[in-house]
């Protein structure tokens, strides 16, 4: 069943033409990326998506449901870890759900030890590293109510070692919850060893200039980072990526 | 620790200045009504504690009130100026430009209109009170973090949610610094509306004072003025150490620098 269903969707701002004409859907359990470059209109689909910015033209479906404007059916992570500073590490944890009405104490608590963050409880978002802060509101996400993630470049403020971790952890607990997740980035390694699919956007007015479904069998695993499938499909996704450049020299 | 170490500096000059004072007052045998010696005036602070206590009474038990009324008048402006976009619009210039108005100006006004009771003098402590707390506030509503506001907003909070979730504590930090300033100044406007008549109070002992030539007590109530506004000061400052745990420990960073 398609979860999100993305009709034409167009966004102006102003006479500035960000998005033209977007249409993509992502199913029930989904693990979907977005790759496209700076400006693209990434955030502003998110935005848009989350019911805090209107379309222009077109329309979202959410499971059925027209969901233009309407708030509160997603569960977005923005860019910063956007942690509740005054509140520890558990009560940020329930935000979401204290936000749709009735918490779930015992089930945080369970999902902290799960993320490996037993002992911090307590702490203030402060005291967490960047990795950790990460991991903090990706469970917030997975403890809200709402079926579908939205997670703009969550791992790009962290290095390297600490992302590839990030990554993995992110499917493992994924993998249990099967929620739906759109996710957004620049990396082509990390949408590759995440999504199930990944949909290339060409830079503004932005159209989706590729879309593709990805081989890989589940649960993956790091080491298909070193097979020549993977280079293989890099390649592929780096040229349609590229492509838009070479494209706007030769103008 | 280093607060410690950096404040004696401060304090080294102050020492010296009043040495200073002491021995040219000594030196040139300045009169007492004049200028008197620090020492007289420390003399003066103990020995003439029974003419002072009743005063100091009463001009503490107005601060409290005074700045307790004004304070949430603040708040409750900066509030109202934060939800309403148009009452922002319309009152928010209005209210910089009384700030203008100096509240000495006001002052015979609001004993025409008030009389000497209690009345007028909360009027003027909540008028010098209510603006650095509705100024501080308001900005810190609008320095509210954008992710944190579209995260809220993406789940689905309703406003009263946003506000008590995320802009209320938000803002909290920017309220403590207007309250910093505002229980400094309630001091002041106390002693400035016992100016307009009253029986008791600081600014009556000192009227009392100068009329008399007692220049002593004079500088007697100018050091109790002094001393109850630092320690509304730190009062606050404790309050806000009570409140606010969840800061990053400012000190190291902020000198290490240094
Ligand atoms: N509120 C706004 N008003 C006017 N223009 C906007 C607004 N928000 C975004 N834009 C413009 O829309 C375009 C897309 O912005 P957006 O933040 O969605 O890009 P993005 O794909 O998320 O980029 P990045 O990868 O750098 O985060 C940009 O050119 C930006 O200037
Ligand atoms: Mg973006």
């Amino acid at each position: 069943m398609n979860q999100l269903e993305i009709h034409n969707l167009a966004k102006f701002y102003g006479t500035k033409k960000v998005l033209k004409d977007i249409s993509f859907t992502v199913r029930d359990g989904e693990f979907v990326s977005i790759l496209g470059p700076s400006g693209s209109g990434k955030s502003t689909l998110f935005q848009m998506i989350g019911g805090i910015t209107k379309p222009s033209s077109g329309t979202i479906y959410l499971n059925g449901k027209n969901i233009n404007g309407k708030r509160g059916h997603i569960s977005y992570t923005p860019q910063s870890a956007s942690l509740l500073p005054w509140r520890t590490v558990l009560e940020n944890v329930v935000l979401g759900q204290e936000i749709a009405g009735k918490k779930d104490l015992e089930k945080a608590r369970k999902m902290i030890k799960r993320a490996g963050l037993e002992g911090f409880e307590e702490a203030y978002p402060h005291e967490l590293s960047g990795g950790m802060k990460q991991r903090v509101s990706f469970i917030r996400s997975m403890m809200s109510p709402q079926s579908l993630i939205l997670l703009d470049e969550p791992f790009s403020a962290l290095d390297e070692f600490t992302r590839l971790d990030m990554q993995q952890w992110l499917l493992s607990i994924w993998e249990e919850h099967k929620k739906s997740i759109l996710f957004v980035t620049h990396n082509i390694e990390e949408a590759l060893f995440l999504s199930d699919r990944i949909i290339v956007f060409s830079s503004s007015p932005t159209t989706i200039k590729q879309e593709f479904s990805l081989p890989f069998p589940r649960p993956r695993d790091r080491k298909i980072l070193l097979t020549d499938e993977f280079l293989h499909w890099k390649r592929k996704i780096y040229q349609s990526l590229s492509g838009d450049e070479s494209e706007q020299l030769s103008k | 620790m280093n607060v410690v170490l950096k404040g004696w500096r401060p304090i080294l000059v102050l020492i010296l200045l009043i040495i200073a004072w002491e021995i040219s007052c000594r030196l040139c045998n300045i009169p007492g009504w004049l200028l008197p010696a620090p020492t007289e005036i420390v003399q003066e602070m103990v020995s003439g504690w029974s003419n002072y206590n009743g005063h100091l009474l009463a001009t503490i038990k107005l601060i409290i009130i005074g700045f307790l009324i004004g304070s949430s008048v603040g708040i409750f402006i900066a509030v109202c100026l934060h939800l309403v976009p148009f009452l922002r619009q319309a009152f928010y210039p209005i209210l910089i430009i009384s700030q203008n108005i100096p509240i000495i100006v006001l002052a015979p006004l609001l004993v025409i209109w008030f009389g000497f009771g209690m009345l007028p003098k909360i009027i003027v402590i909540t008028l010098v009170c209510f603006f650095p707390i509705t100024v501080s506030l308001l900005d810190g509503f609008r320095q509210t973090d954008r992710d944190l506001l579209h995260y809220m907003q993406m789940a689905g909070a309703t406003k009263r949610q946003i506000f008590w979730k995320l802009e209320w504590p938000y803002a909290l930090p920017s309220l403590f610094s207007g309250l910093k300033i505002s229980a400094t100044y309630s001091v002041m406007g106390a002693v400035i509306s016992e100016w307009l008549g009253a029986s008791k109070g600081i600014g009556v002992y000192m009227t009392l004072a100068s009329s008399s030539f007692r220049t002593d007590r004079v500088f007697v109530a100018i050091m109790v003025i002094i001393i109850l506004s630092l320690l509304f000061f730190l009062f606050i400052l404790f309050l806000e150490k009570r409140i606010i745990r969840w800061k990053p420990g400012e000190e190291g960073n902020a000198y290490e620098s240094a």
